[in-house]
């Protein structure tokens, strides 16, 4: 009975605990012996950062929601209640507004090294899967949150994007009321939006996060070499470059929490509007619906998807070409099939082409908070062309293609916006169409044609047994 | 890695020249504020001008008497003295924990300015500090004005020029390249250089009302800032120890 106290102590409570509920189990699969790459860097630090983020929004959510009145008539009033009279109230809705433009910062980086990594190919494909369905919930969720201020910008925003369902043929104008819960944007709708945003969206959020997760340490992380860790283990089956996930990453990802908070405290403290871009100066004025703002520009972490809205003169074509423009992000674990997953090994026409595709989500993003003026909307044209067309080159570059066939396809591709511009060719506008023609065209061209000439751009690296460093 | 930052660094060179070609006109030339909402003396004589010329017509409804009071420093009796004036249903005095819904009522100003003055307690926060104090600045005599005054910050505004027996009148004038310039034709009670800070005082209560709390916030960020700065540097050397033994 004496015997070791660590002992007793594993019969006692968590002996009691264990025998009842997998306790140490689980903190054993998924801390302490699930073995992690050792060689994660800077961008792997995303996604602890966005489980951090769900849960600041989540908690400062809760005391918003213990203030906040959702009814049209008191709406606006309370938040300003809420950042006068209650005590820090101030602090916890600018930690909510800071909160949800950051939750975008770190998803989209987050994304980012995913596709930089390739870290949706096989056998990761459900995790990249669930991810995308968990960017489009947080898309959801955060334009019903906009919307609660009930300010001009809360507004008119709103209205903006549930009319983009009015272009859908026949069942369009009936789509919207029924999403309104009444003829025009109102209390009905508020109150619904705020059901959606404080219990139902969470709900199907934080669903998705533990499916990513379980998905995720079922097969293993991927790492910025790409190396399968699982193929060299040692003779008690453990990774050989893996290291448990609890203590090292647990201690190396705190950095990362401080560092992201100082980041977050210099936004919450000295700069809560984010320049005009996390909270919009026309957001103070009440609604009213009788006034339309001269600008009505989305929140910055939509703006990508707006203009390429903006860029299809159709507005119904302009609707799905906003929607493919985030479905196409489901099918890249299987456009892309080159074998290698690092962006380290691959060619430079792979590296550029996603070079191009960043570049196209930033100045896309840029141009959707512009007037729409001839200039955006030829820009945004061309950039969506560069945008989709990432996706198409994902599969073009998943192995070496003959000189024929690359020649051939880039004649076709190109051909394609090339007729369109031939059809709508207006001579007060050729220099315009001319040289922005040549945006997404040189795009395909370095991808497509220069490794036709120079082998060695187009052609992948040997990827390493084993991590490097 | 250096490679792809290296793409990405060409790439972004590339796409300078869009926005370059897209510039448009900024708006129109702003004066400077330069408040300082720290300055309790300016907030007080701010307060006081609001009480004479503004508070009559314009309310600052989501903030609350005797919360000014307090935090520019007056005694409840100098916020009941000098800030209350309206009455509730029973026509008693509003007690001081009331919010400032002072203004005239809706009807009577459709009627006397055709449109209602709009609330101010966030008109920093929408238009800025320096537009406010623009505008303040900028109003001039327009004689097709129904008021007789108009403002060249923003154009047939309903309000008249209620500064003016501060401020005097001004003219809008054109000089000979056929620039519109504002030029004081009747002097008033202050000099130009008293009436710009006059007005510079309105602003600095005006983003007070904004942001009653942007003081503490700023106070308290600098706190956070350290307490996250430490800390991070105490888990980076925790990390280092443990990864002591990673190869």
């Amino acid at each position: 009975m004496a015997g070791n106290p660590a002992e007793k102590w594993q019969g006692g409570l968590l002996g009691w605990i264990d025998a009842r509920f997998p306790l140490s189990q689980m903190w054993n699969e998924h801390l302490a012996q699930y073995y992690t790459p050792k060689n994660f860097n800077f961008w792997y630090f995303f996604g602890s950062l966005a489980l951090l983020v769900l849960v600041i929004q989540i908690v400062s959510g809760i005391f918003l929601t213990m203030f906040y009145k959702p009814d049209a008539e008191l709406a606006f009033a309370s938040v300003e209640y809420i950042m006068r009279d209650v005590e820090w109230g101030w602090l916890i809705r600018y930690m909510h507004s800071t909160g949800a433009s950051m939750f975008f910062v770190v998803v989209y980086l987050h994304m980012f090294r995913a596709l930089l990594y390739g870290s949706y190919k096989k056998p990761r494909e459900l995790i990249w899967i669930f991810g995308v369905l968990i960017y489009l919930v947080l898309m959801a969720e955060a334009f019903a949150g906009y919307l609660l201020p009930w300010g001009q910008m809360s507004y008119w925003g709103a209205q903006v994007i549930v009319n983009l369902f009015q272009t859908i043929p026949y069942i369009g104008p009936d789509l919207v009321t029924w999403i309104r819960g009444d003829f025009l944007l109102s209390d009905a709708t508020l109150t619904r939006f705020f059901a959606l945003h404080v219990i139902a969206l969470p709900l199907v959020l934080i669903l998705l996060v533990a499916a990513h997760i379980i998905a995720l340490h079922e097969v293993g992380s991927n790492n910025p070499d790409g190396v399968e860790i699982k193929k060299n283990k040692d003779e008690n089956g453990i990774p050989k470059d893996g290291i448990p996930f609890h203590p090292y990453y647990t201690v190396k990802d705190i950095v990362g929490v401080g560092v992201f908070l100082m980041v977050f405290a210099v936004i919450m403290f000295f700069f809560p509007m984010g320049g005009g871009l996390f909270l919009k100066p026309d957001n103070m004025i009440p609604a009213d619906p009788l006034v339309t703002p001269e600008l009505i520009p989305p929140v910055w972490y939509f703006t990508s998807m707006y203009s390429v809205l903006r860029s299809v003169p159709d507005p119904f074509l302009g609707v799905v070409a906003m929607g493919a423009a985030v479905m196409m992000l489901f099918f890249i674990p299987w456009l892309d099939r080159n074998p290698v997953l690092s962006m380290r090994y691959r060619s430079f026409a792979a590296k550029f082409n996603l070079a191009a595709f960043v570049v196209a989500f930033v100045v896309l993003g840029w141009l959707g908070l512009q007037q729409a003026t001839t200039m955006v909307s030829e820009m945004s044209f061309r950039w969506s062309i560069v945008y989709f067309a990432f996706f198409f080159l994902l599969w073009f570059l998943s192995k070496e293609r003959s000189a024929v066939f690359s020649l051939v396809a880039f004649a076709v591709v190109v051909g394609i916006y090339t007729m369109y511009d031939i059809s709508r060719f207006d001579p007060s506008d050729a220099s315009m169409i001319l040289w922005s023609w040549l945006i997404p065209t040189a795009h395909l061209f370095v991808c497509m044609v220069v490794p036709v000439f120079a082998r060695g751009l187009g052609r992948d690296r040997a990827v390493p047994e084993r991590v490097t460093s | 890695m250096k490679t792809f930052i290296a793409t990405t660094f060409v790439a972004l060179v590339a796409l300078l020249a869009t926005p370059a070609a897209l510039a448009a006109g900024g708006s129109g030339d702003l004066q400077k504020a330069n408040v300082d909402v720290s300055n309790q003396a300016s907030l007080q004589r701010g307060a006081r001008l609001y009480m004479n010329y503004c508070m009559a017509c314009h309310s600052t409804e989501y903030m609350r008497y005797n919360r000014v009071g307090r935090d520019i420093g007056l005694t409840e009796e100098q916020v009941e003295q000098n800030f209350i004036f309206v009455t509730d249903e029973d026509g008693e005095l509003v007690n001081p924990g009331s919010l400032m819904k002072n203004a005239m009522t809706k009807d009577y100003a459709d009627e006397a300015f055709g449109v209602t003055p709009p609330d101010l307690t966030l008109t920093t926060r929408i238009h800025g500090e320096d537009w406010v104090y623009t505008f303040l600045k900028s109003f001039y005599i327009d004689e097709d004005r129904p008021l007789g005054a108009n403002n060249t910050q923003f154009s047939n505004v309903g309000m008249p020029h209620v500064l003016w027996e501060l401020q005097g009148w001004q003219e809008l004038v054109e000089d000979d390249e056929g620039n519109e310039r504002l030029e004081l034709v009747r002097s008033g009670s202050m000099s130009q250089s008293e009436y710009d800070r006059a007005v510079r005082d309105l602003v600095t209560y005006l983003s007070y009302m904004g942001e009653p709390m942007q003081l503490d916030r700023q106070r308290i960020g600098l706190y956070v800032l350290i307490f996250l700065a430490v800390f991070t540097v105490l888990a980076y050397f925790l990390k280092k120890e443990y990864w002591k033994d990673v190869h």
